[in-house]
């Protein structure tokens, strides 16, 4: 069975995120950049799948400029086999993103994609679905456990309420939720090993796909400030302000 | 301007988060129709009919959509989008499952968790944990959008009387199948539509003591959260979280218990009207954004506090 990941390269979740003086995007200048971490869990499902003996080859893709090519080399650290960079300038949204691993997968033709439930910048949690459908596939998003099986995959999703179990026929689109697995750190062996596993190049026009843009950033402002309000010294002094001051208990 | 909202709903009740979607709508403008698709889920349909503001109700009744498998719950939405300039569901985990299904199918964007409409193209978005807000303009001329319940004030759930149509056709894709579910029953409010919410953080040491809440929660009517770091260290389920991945609640007051305060955290309380933290960590980043402030251990002071209410 192959396995096919996305990773996408964000900013990485220690980083405070500011949005510039002007406010035309957020400051992304000198900031640390990392894998998703979502993607980073993908990445090692699917390398506990090889591990097991359920998968025999673990494809990592990432869609954007050169500098991706930092992130894949992240993935084959962590186990993957080998790397494909479909390099696009600029910020493809989640859409285009969809329709270019959609002609990843026209020639890898894995059995199983995973990809982390949402990137933890633009905070979209899109495009597994968009995926999924385009490709006509199943989907198991949110996952917190997958079982593959004969043809099919059980994944069982955190929802509202609790967790929900359902069964996919292969191919099918899984996303990572956070208690699927805790990632691995890469070895320094490893890590010098991944220099040398092969990482090929295609284009957007290779996938046949010409990138458009639906969704324009008009600016981006702080989120209104919350401040900070008073300590009280005693549970007995908390409750008086709660009832006479704040009134939202009787 | 015509807008499909899509209801959510477990086949028998019509859930407050749809009320918050139509909200979101009422501030396009225009003709707002809701969309039912389940199984045997008339009752939610006439509930639907019942929101004020909605124009009509369209009922897509069948077996293959009992469970909301995304795959074919997709296929029913898009058939019907077709005649809309919009079509608006809650951020809930299961819009979030099934809307951007919707949106590929369509071949549009879709505009993830809006906070607020500037006008029938532009909206405002958080991203990157709610550090920041995005404003977007889109370009498609039909827009699939997901809605933050807790930035639109609810409509009222009755006073309408629409009417109910059934739409024809069914769409099983037959690539999916519901096992099973594990879903929590609790006689407790719902998290995300709580007027009073207590959560614990990993300062609860453990699950056990999560009972210490419990006696609170009782005497104030409220739902019951967790941080993440009390959820990752397996003290509560899942479904507790309250986060930027978890859940996002802006009850009238919430109650932190233990929780220091991560930027992932605050994402998604910090929308409550008041705030109370307890922590015996003066520093803990909690106490920047909260309204009353003790500063104690809370093994003393929850007993303390459920005597006193």
């Amino acid at each position: 069975m192959k396995v096919l990941v996305a990773v996408k390269r964000v900013v990485d979740y220690n980083v405070k995120v500011r949005a510039k003086a002007d406010g035309s995007d957020v400051e992304l200048n000198n900031v640390k950049m990392a894998i998703n971490p979502f993607c980073e869990i993908a990445v090692e499902e699917a390398v506990r799948l090889k591990e097991a003996g359920t998968a025999s080859e673990v494809v990592v893709a990432s869609i954007g400029d050169k500098s991706c090519q930092e992130q894949i080399r992240t993935a084959l650290a962590l186990g993957a086999d080998r790397g494909i960079h479909v390099e696009a300038e600029g910020r493809p949204e989640p859409l285009e993103v969809a329709k270019l691993l959609k002609g990843v997968i026209g020639s890898e033709s894995p059995d199983l994609i995973i990809l982390g439930k949402q990137s933890i910048d633009g905070d979209n949690n899109q495009t597994g679905q968009m995926l999924a459908a385009l490709t006509g596939m199943g989907q198991g998003t949110f996952a917190s456990e997958v079982n593959v099986g004969d043809g099919t995959v059980q994944v069982t999703r955190e929802i509202d309420g609790g967790l929900q179990t359902v069964e996919l026929k292969l191919p099918a689109v899984v996303t990572t939720d956070l208690r699927l697995n805790e990632p691995r750190y890469a070895s320094l062996p490893n890590i010098m090993k991944a220099k040398k596993k092969p990482l090929e190049t295609v284009s957007p026009a290779d996938l046949g796909v010409d990138i458009q843009s639906h969704v324009t950033l008009v600016g981006v402002k702080p989120p209104a400030e919350r401040s900070a309000g008073i300590k009280v010294e005693s549970v007995e002094q908390l409750v008086d302000k709660l009832k006479n001051e704040a009134k939202v208990i009787s | 301007m015509k807008t499909l909202i899509v209801a959510e709903h477990d086949n028998q009740t019509l859930k407050a988060a749809t009320l918050n979607a139509v909200a979101a709508a009422q501030q396009l403008g225009g003709d707002i129709d809701v969309l039912v698709v389940g199984s045997g889920c008339q009752a939610a349909a006439d509930a639907a009919a019942a929101v004020p503001g909605v124009a009509s109700v369209l009922l897509a009744d069948n077996a293959a959509y009992e469970n909301q498998l995304a795959e074919n719950v997709s296929l029913a939405v898009a058939d019907v989008a077709a005649g809309y300039d919009a079509v608006l569901a809650a951020a809930t985990a299961n819009g979030k499952n099934v809307m951007p299904r919707v949106a590929a199918l369509l071949d549009v964007a879709q505009i993830s968790d809006i906070t607020a409409v500037i006008d029938a193209d532009t909206f405002e978005r958080p991203i990157y944990a709610g550090n920041v807000i995005a404003t977007v303009k889109s370009s498609d001329s039909k827009k699939v959008i997901t809605v933050r319940t807790t930035a639109f004030d609810a409509v009222p759930a009755e006073g309408g009387s629409a009417s109910v149509k059934a739409v024809d056709g069914a769409h099983d894709a037959g690539v999916s199948s519901f096992i099973g579910e594990e879903v929590a029953v609790s006689d407790r409010p719902e998290l995300t539509s709580a007027s009073v919410v207590i959560s614990g953080g990993r300062g609860m040491q453990n699950g056990d003591n999560f009972s210490m809440l419990e006696g609170i929660a009782d005497k104030l009517n409220a739902a019951i959260g967790a941080s993440r770091a009390a959820v990752d260290a397996g003290f509560v389920p899942n479904d507790y979280q309250v986060g930027q991945t978890g859940k996002i609640v802006a009850p009238d007051l919430y109650i932190a218990v233990g929780i220091s305060g991560a930027i992932q955290h605050l994402a998604g309380m910090k929308d409550s009207k008041v705030i109370v933290a307890i922590n015996k960590d003066e520093d803990a980043p909690i106490f920047q954004v909260a309204d009353y402030g003790l500063v104690a251990d809370l093994f003393a002071a929850l007993p303390e506090l459920e005597a006193a209410l």
